[in-house]
């Protein structure tokens, strides 16, 4: 999906998660949530995580609890299993950051019981 | 070819024949034209130009002068006649076709003769879309439908779904039309439209054919395609119809009609039987891996009463709906886990029983790592080796196991369960102890199931849990309904989410994962559900309805009663995911990962794709919130035995 299709389709909805980037923690602030919802979604993590990075069968929840960035790139750098490369010239390490900061500013889940859906109620 | 029959096919016999018994109806016999003068004599036909001005006779009878020699112009009962009185014989409900010219006979008996009842004519607008249609069927009626289709390039168009319907272990029985007769054959298109052997086409991939060229042996012929097609190993089976015997008339003294005989399943011997049991029994974590299992209610219920006598763990691979799915023994989330720890494994007509027990990784060296302990023992009750062709390879990586018994999975269960009963030492404590341990499992595994359904449930576009959550809060409390799509490519959630309690409540998947067999298999099963009083629902990969999308017309068309649900995520996303692989791989970015993957620039509107073929649409829906009170619309048609569609942006899974 070109950038341009990204903004429109995917990106648009996802911006009151990224208002929620105030309250990322001390070390998250100094990358940037917006730019990291950028690479995120031009470098398709969102593929296989979703695009709040909840997961699915193609691949792991990355947020709530989401990795460090140290932790992110120490994996994508060498992935096991279905997980791809990224080296650093296509994600630097800047961009990691950018990425984990995105991640860890998008909001808490509620909780499956105060869903009726999922609560049966 | 006794001589009878091949006097039949020339064509002076085959021609004074045809005139002789038409002349009881027309009182004029006699033939005479200059062609049919040549072939006697054994001579070619003059050549006509296909542009060339028409010649007297010609004109005249495009001006309405009654031709001048008298032929006959109307025939009695017919061959394809005949041919309806034996589908009729077989309890065939429906045929499912595309129109071609090659089986014209057979169609216009269907309508007429038969009176559009059993078969009753379900019109689709592509061979691939009938056949799938009768794969769908067939799942959830549990007998087979009808299919005709045109001779040569319908064949071609409907092969990817006979495919499917092979590599899935699907009965089937087609009609293939074609012009055996050189000398009767149109000029141009039909004999493009003809084959020495149109099986051939197919033959790699069905399991029995035939080319009959007497009513006698086609009678014969189609009670043996029903059977064979009809008996475990289930498989598509072909009649290639000769136009000319569906044509001619079928004379004083018509064969009898073949009766389909009445086959029992092939079931296990009863001492390998006794010796599986004995291996679960003695068994201190024995797992049960269903495949392509169960078909019935019945067979459900004697798994249940095998994982429940054993108080093992069982893993439903989605193939079948075997094992309801919220049974606390239903440990299919954890079989990552559960396979290594196993002792005994056993596989119930599992195709890939290799990949049940091997983890796999796309590298750039393709490796798979075992996932059984040294020592543990691995069974198999199948009947692949029953039913197995040389050259496509849907029969999967050769796994050695233990001992494999040969037979029917399903119809050996009870012989199973007996044996088991037989062998089980009374109030075993093992056996609650471990059913116990696996229920607390399988609470916890639900309960963490829920969770990740919450995660992403305002999400825009909307997550595949959330849909799925949403369709379930609208059909939870009936039981009529029945999955008809695969449930792979929504992250599973339908079958973590929904209280799936009967075989009929899902599909299972297409067997050989050719693209487009959605639509065609959906309208089939639908078909089947509208006849038990159930509905359908499907949730269509968007790229696989756009391999055919003609499918909603036919939905519109016979008013089938289906939901469905277009998980519209605006991409091949499988194949951007393959080529995201490899742009990783080769370093370069995905930056052009879309450019042939993505369904987008400009975005398909589903809804005003179905609108325009009849279908009540609504679409497309983004915002999470709207999805309900959509779904509500679309089921109150649905219930009122019409089709309706709700075009959802999605998450790609």
């Amino acid at each position: 999906m070109p950038r341009a299709t990204i903004s429109k389709f995917l990106l648009a909805a996802i911006i009151p998660a990224a208002a929620a980037t105030l309250a990322m923690s001390a070390p998250a602030q100094a990358a940037d949530a917006d730019h990291g919802k950028t690479l995120f979604m031009k470098d398709g993590c969102f593929e296989c995580h979703g695009t709040v990075g909840q997961g699915g069968a193609a691949g792991p929840a990355l947020a709530p609890k989401t990795p460090t960035a140290e932790g992110i790139a120490k994996y994508i750098r060498n992935p096991r299993g279905a997980m791809p490369p990224y080296v650093q010239s296509v994600v630097s390490d800047a961009d990691i950051a950018d990425i984990q900061a995105y991640l860890s500013s998008v909001p808490k889940p509620k909780k499956p019981e105060d869903i009726p859906l999922l609560s049966g109620k | 070819m006794a001589k009878k029959d091949r006097d039949a096919l020339a064509i002076p016999e085959r021609r004074k024949f045809f005139g002789a018994v038409a002349a009881g109806a027309v009182g004029a016999v006699a033939i005479s034209t200059p062609d049919i003068a040549r072939a006697q004599e054994g001579q070619k036909p003059a050549k006509k130009p296909a542009a060339a001005p028409p010649n007297a006779a010609t004109a005249e009878h495009e001006a309405g002068t009654p031709p001048q020699e008298k032929e006959p112009v109307t025939v009695g009962k017919a061959g394809s006649d005949y041919m309806v009185d034996c589908f009729k014989s077989m309890n065939i409900d429906y045929v499912a076709l595309m129109p071609g010219s090659s089986f014209r006979a057979l169609h216009e008996s269907v309508i007429n003769y038969g009176e559009n009842k059993k078969p009753e004519l379900i019109a689709c607008l592509h061979e691939e879309i009938a056949v799938s249609m009768a794969h769908g069927y067939a799942k959830v009626a549990g007998k087979p439908m009808l299919n005709f289709v045109h001779s040569v390039v319908g064949l071609q168009h409907a092969s990817m779904s006979i495919y499917n319907a092979w590599a899935d272990r699907v009965p089937l029985f087609i009609c293939v039309g074609n012009g055996l007769d050189a000398m009767q054959r149109a000029p141009n298109v039909e004999w493009a439209h003809s084959a020495q052997d149109n099986a051939a086409i197919v033959r790699d991939f069905s399991k029995w054919d035939d080319q009959p060229i007497s009513l006698g042996h086609f009678t014969e012929s189609a009670a043996r395609a029903y059977t064979l097609a009809t008996t475990p190993p289930f498989g598509p089976t072909l009649l290639v119809v000769d136009e000319g015997l569906g044509e001619e008339p079928v004379g004083d003294k018509p064969p009898p009609i073949a009766p389909v005989n009445r086959t029992s399943p092939p079931g296990a011997d009863p001492n390998a039987i006794d010796a599986f049991a004995k291996m679960l029994v003695g068994a201190k974590n024995p797992v049960l891996i269903a495949g392509r299992l169960v078909r019935t209610e019945k067979g459900m219920q004697t798994l249940v009463e095998l994982a429940e006598t054993l108080g093992c763990a069982v893993v439903d691979q989605g193939t079948r709906m075997n094992f309801p799915s919220m049974h606390p023994l239903n440990m299919t989330w954890n079989a990552r886990r559960l396979i290594p720890e196993a002792d005994v494994v056993l596989g119930l007509e599992v195709v890939d029983l290799y990949g049940a027990v091997h983890g796999f990784a796309d590298r750039i060296e393709r490796r798979y790592t075992p996932r059984l302990k040294p020592g543990t023992k691995l069974i198999s009750i199948d009947s692949l080796p029953l039913l197995i062709r040389p050259n496509f390879q849907d029969f999967q990586r050769y796994q050695p196991v233990d001992m494999e018994i040969v037979a029917d999975g399903e119809t050996a269960l009870p012989q199973l369960l007996e044996a088991v009963k037989k062998a089980m030492p009374k109030g075993s404590a093992n056996v609650s102890a471990r059913a116990d341990k696996i229920k607390k499992e399988v609470a916890q595994t639900n309960k963490r199931n829920l969770a990740a359904a919450a995660n992403g449930w305002d999400a825009s576009p909307i997550s595949t849990a959330r849909f799925c959550a949403e369709i379930w809060g609208q059909i939870k409390g009936d039981d009529k309904w029945g999955l008809v799509t695969p449930h792979q490519l929504q992250s599973h959630w339908q079958i973590k989410l929904w209280n799936m309690t009967k075989p009929w409540h899902h599909i299972g998947d297409n067997g050989g994962y050719g693209v487009g067999y959605q639509p065609g298999a959906a309208m089939g099963a639908a078909i089947a559900h509208r006849d038990a009083g159930r509905f359908a629902i499907a949730i269509f990969g968007d790229g696989d309805l756009m391999c055919n999308p003609g499918a909603l017309w036919t939905a519109a068309h016979h008013k089938l009663p289906i939901l469905m649900i277009v998980h519209n995520n605006r991409a091949y996303h499988q194949e951007v995911m393959h080529i995201q692989r490899m742009a990783d791989r080769h370093a370069r970015g995905i930056d052009r990962a879309h450019i042939g993957t993505e369904i987008a620039n400009p975005n398909i509107d589903f809804a005003k794709l179905a609108q325009s073929m009849g279908v009540w649409a609504e679409g497309p829906i983004s915002d999470p919130s709207k999805l309900g009170p959509a779904l509500s619309r679309a089921l109150a048609q649905v219930r009122k035995g019409e089709p309706a569609l709700l075009d959802v942006v999605s998450q790609p899974r």
